[in-house]
């Protein structure tokens, strides 16, 4: 029941008019009657105990308004895993330490930024400084301090993966290897800093406008932090200029806002800079990867044993389901008859570690897919073949944790590899030319509930009118990667009507439907859209007997939703307009509005995820072995995201992944010493510009994943892991230098080539 | 500090404003005049986002004081089309192509492109990349952008259509 005008097409964007007009409001272009600007005073130690504050002179400075500290909030702590609540670790404001550089202490609302600043400026703390623990190693060290008590040396929670008879295929195996690969901490880098405005409402209320992944996550901890019911706080997300993952919490500015707004009556507003989100701000997890792994002499896959440190930073953040998706990630790509994954999240006293594009599989696949690279090598089998001899095919079962219900992998290796011209250009022996592959698996939004929410995991309202438009309410969040207009495309498809005839109301908690638990983990488009679905499949039956009782139809006819009209398949004069219709069954339901209500929970879809997405990606790399320089030349990618709903903004997440992934393997980094991180601007720490991303090819494989809206499944964050290990794998093909711990620089390049000395 | 009076002329309305003297374009744009389609991204000149054109040159606003633009005509996203229901060519090819993603960049990008255009009319694939390597996306990749801009400049140019 595809409609080829609408799924699948290649609609613009329905935002794209406001975005390229400067119409489009992100919250910082928010201001107010009486509105109080807001700052945050930080800690300048990365591990301390606070002995005194003064905020005095601050409250003292004409202009400041309000000053608070962790003494006079509620003190709850809060932390997205509200099913283990001993993982909720994080206060609005420290209390009784400070655990890294950047931890906020206090906060200042203030008549202009100036004065809030100056005030901040003035705040007196006496702390008293702890031993640091900067790595993973350190931390978990014999009598290293504890970063908080409740920790079992630093290990803040394990999560343990097991299947299969491990020793037995470690014992069949004819070719072991074990390694480590060391990844490190990226940046989510959105081009928006995080800023947030809340405004009192009558009864005590609170409304919040925020740049956020998660309003309905943002609006319950909120709450709870602040001591209301959840039904007091309205959540609002206007335009989000990106997000990565590094949106999706409650963060300390939108409490201090919020607590501030109600304790003055004035709306305040908070706007980070880029310093303090590069020096601050959430960044993917570094980690330590022991990997061994056993194959048959022919190649197959035995056993798997996958050991990860995760540095975690100072708070748990969403380094949980990062530490449980990291150890299904290294399994997911290949048949494995025995598997085990130990993942520990380790507290450091940095910036904490969050959820990233890839959330655990960047880390994860770099590792196995470099070590598949590693073991071809040595057993003088193409990567490729290697690949094709081991990799999941639909209906395979990962044992007690998920079935794989479409998988396009083993195509999309066969394609890339011909569209790349891999065979011959893998026997090329042009010096500093290489070409490496690396692929990826990846998840379509996830199954657990650590949120615990009581709402469905996905929700939509749709109204329909005698005009023929519609109106579509979804708490699904659009921060760039198009959802708007994706479900609206589902919307319009199932209705029959022209997308450009539904509004679109989205991510407002206060009127929005409950619930949906935010943008994160590829889920937007497979859980919103079959909640869309469901929503229109109810409005359509209302609409059905219309046309049956009017036409007085045979009971076998079949009624079809297209080109804005309702209508018999088999004789279609039979039918009306779509806005007629509405007309005719709000008549005979003596005006009640034609409403309803749609919802996707994921049910007995084991413990990872409803559907999962496969891709192969080719990198060519051309290395100056003066310079040890790296040139990606080009990327080829074939991948399977079922049935595209939006082929141009699949291309678009496509090509972004690349631009991530590119930047994890040669360029983007940071530097950090003692806790502090030294790379604060966009000029020290490298994104890619346009003149860095190398030209790309790609080719969606056809696969049609039941569990998905229109045979619809996960695009564009899974893509984001192929590259390292595709590039890293060229690179070794070039110089014979393997790389296991990112980024690929020129000076390894050079001591890998035994020109430099470490 | 006292403050200065600035007389400046935006989209073709002249504002006069009384500022302090260290406030930047961007900020005075954003705050004083309310045209926050200039966004800050970095407000340290790396990202591009609060591009716009000074008397027909694009300058980071967030590095440039207000002040410079005393008795100058600048011009922002908010004011490239010709009237509120068209859209400049350049603004259409984004919008067609696909080179939107989040949009805290476009209209930053859409300005560097106009002064590429207005420079260059037709420009090579390495003269748009150079062009825009100013102005950061982290959303796109940049490919959509850069065969939006090669769009636009043919749309601009039909004539040499086929040349």
């Amino acid at each position: 029941m595809k409609n080829p005008a609408i799924i699948g097409a290649s609609i613009p964007r329905l935002d794209a008019r406001q975005k390229v007009t400067g119409q489009a409001l992100y919250t910082d272009d928010l201001t107010m009657p009486g509105m109080l600007h807001g700052a945050i005073l930080r800690s300048p130690l990365p591990h301390a105990r606070i002995k005194r504050i003064d905020v005095s002179k601050a409250k003292a400075l004409a202009g400041v308004k309000d000053v608070i500290t962790g003494q006079d909030t509620p003190q709850v702590k809060f932390g997205n895993w509200r099913l283990v609540p001993q993982s909720q670790d994080e206060l609005p404001l420290a209390v009784d330490k400070v655990r890294f550089i950047g931890d906020e202490v206090a906060a200042v609302a203030a008549l202009d930024k100036e004065t809030a600043l100056r005030a901040v400026a003035l705040i007196e703390v006496e702390y008293e400084e702890l031993p640091g623990y900067f790595n993973v190693e350190d931390a978990t060290a014999e009598g290293a301090g504890l970063i908080h008590a409740e920790s079992e040396g630093n290990v803040s929670l394990a999560r343990k993966i097991k299947y299969g008879d491990l020793e037995a295929g470690f014992a069949q195996a004819d070719y072991v290897r074990e390694d480590t690969f060391r990844v490190h901490a990226v940046s989510h880098a959105y081009l928006e800093p995080c800023s947030s405005l809340a405004a009192p409402d009558e009864g005590g209320r609170v409304t919040l406008w925020t740049s956020t992944q998660v309003p309905y996550i943002v609006q319950c901890l909120l709450a709870s932090t602040l001591g209301l019911p959840e039904n007091h706080v309205r959540v609002i997300k206007l335009n989000t200029g990106g997000g990565f993952g590094g949106k999706m919490e409650l963060r300390k500015w939108e409490f201090c806002a919020a607590f501030m707004a109600l304790r003055t009556g004035r709306p305040v507003k908070f706007t980070l800079s880029r310093a303090d989100e590069l020096a601050f701000g959430r960044r993917r997890h570094g980690m330590t990867i022991r990997s061994k792994v056993g194959f048959s002499k022919n190649g197959l896959l035995l056993a798997k044993d996958f050991d990860v440190l995760l540095d975690g930073g100072a708070y748990n953040s969403m380094g949980p389901t990062a530490t449980f998706l990291c150890g299904n990630f290294g399994a997911m790509l290949y048949r494995y008859p025995a598997y085990r994954y130990l993942g520990r999240h380790v507290y450091t006293n940095k910036p904490p570690a969050g959820a990233m594009r890839g959330f655990g599989a960047p880390q994860a696949l770099f590792a196995a897919e470099t070590q598949m690279n590693m073991a071809a090598h040595d057993l003088g089998i193409d990567p490729i073949d290697l690949r094709l001899m081991n990799a999941m095919e639909t209906g395979d079962e990962i044992p007690e944790v998920a079935t794989i219900s479409s998988c396009g992998f083993k195509e999309s290796l066969v394609k890339v590899r011909e569209m790349s011209g891999w065979d011959v250009k893998r026997q090329e022996k042009r010096p500093g030319y290489g070409i490496g592959v690396g692929c990826y698996s990846f998840i379509s939004g996830g199954v657990f509930n650590w949120f615990n929410t009581k709402y469905n995991f996905a929700s939509a309202e749709v109204r329909v009118f005698e005009d023929g438009t519609a109106h579509l309410l979804t708490m699904a969040t659009d921060i760039g990667q198009g959802s708007d207009t994706v479900l609206r495309q589902i919307l319009a498809a199932e209705l029959g009507i022209g997308v450009e005839k539904i509004r679109l109301t989205a991510s407002d908690t206060a009127i929005t439907p409950k619930a949906d638990l935010g943008t994160w983990g590829s889920r937007v488009t497979l859980m919103a859209g079959n909640a869309v679905r469901q929503a229109a499949q109810k409005i359509k039956e209302m609409l059905i007997p219309v046309v049956f009782g009017h036409f007085d139809l045979n009971q076998i006819h079949d009624i079809a939703f297209e080109g804005d009209r309702v209508f018999s398949k088999a004789r279609p004069d039979k039918g009306f307009g779509f806005g007629e219709c509405v007309y005719k069954a709000l008549k005979g339901r003596r005006g009640e509005p034609l409403t309803a209500f749609g919802a996707y929970t994921p049910r007995n879809k084991g413990l990872v995820s409803p559907a999962f997405s496969f891709g192969a990606q080719v990198a060519e790399v051309e290395v100056d072995r003066q310079t040890g320089l790296i040139q990606v030349k080009k990327m080829y990618t074939a991948h399977d995201c079922g049935v595209p709903i939006n082929k141009m903004a699949v291309e678009g997440q496509l090509e972004g992944s690349i631009h991530m992934g590119l930047g994890y393997a040669l360029m983007e980094d940071f530097v950090m010493k003692d806790g502090r991180t030294l790379n604060t601007t966009f000029l020290d720490y490298k994104i890619a510009t346009a003149l860095d991303m190398p030209p790309s090819e790609s080719v969606e494989i056809d696969t049609y994943e039941p569990e998905g809206p229109f045979g619809a499944k996960e695009a564009g964050e899974g893509l984001v892991s192929p590259t390292a290990p595709a590039i890293a794998e060229a690179v070794f093909h070039a110089t014979g230098y393997r790389c296991a711990d990112l980024p690929i620089t020129p000076p390894k390049v050079l001591q890998g080539l035994g020109r430099l000395k470490a | 500090m006292a403050k200065q009076t600035i007389e400046i002329t935006v989209n073709g309305d002249r504002y006069e404003v009384a500022i302090d003297p260290w406030r930047s374009l961007a900020e005075v744009l954003r705050e004083d005049l309310r045209l926050t389609g200039t966004k800050i991204g970095c407000n340290q000149g790396d990202c591009g986002a609060c591009t716009v054109l000074i008397n027909g040159r694009s300058v980071s606003s967030c590095l440039t004081l207000a002040v410079e633009a005393h008795q100058r005509e600048v011009t922002t996203i908010e004011g490239l089309a010709k009237t509120p229901q068209e859209l400049h060519p350049i603004q259409e090819a984004f919008v067609e192509k696909g080179a939107v993603q989040c949009g805290f960049c476009t209209g930053g990008m859409i300005m560097s492109a106009k002064h590429l255009l207005d420079k260059n009319p037709q420009p090579t694939e390495l003269e748009i990349r150079q062009g825009l390597s100013g102005n950061l996306c982290r959303c796109t990749g940049y490919n959509k952008i850069v065969e939006a801009i090669g769009d636009a400049a043919r749309r601009l140019n039909p004539a040499k259509e086929g040349q």
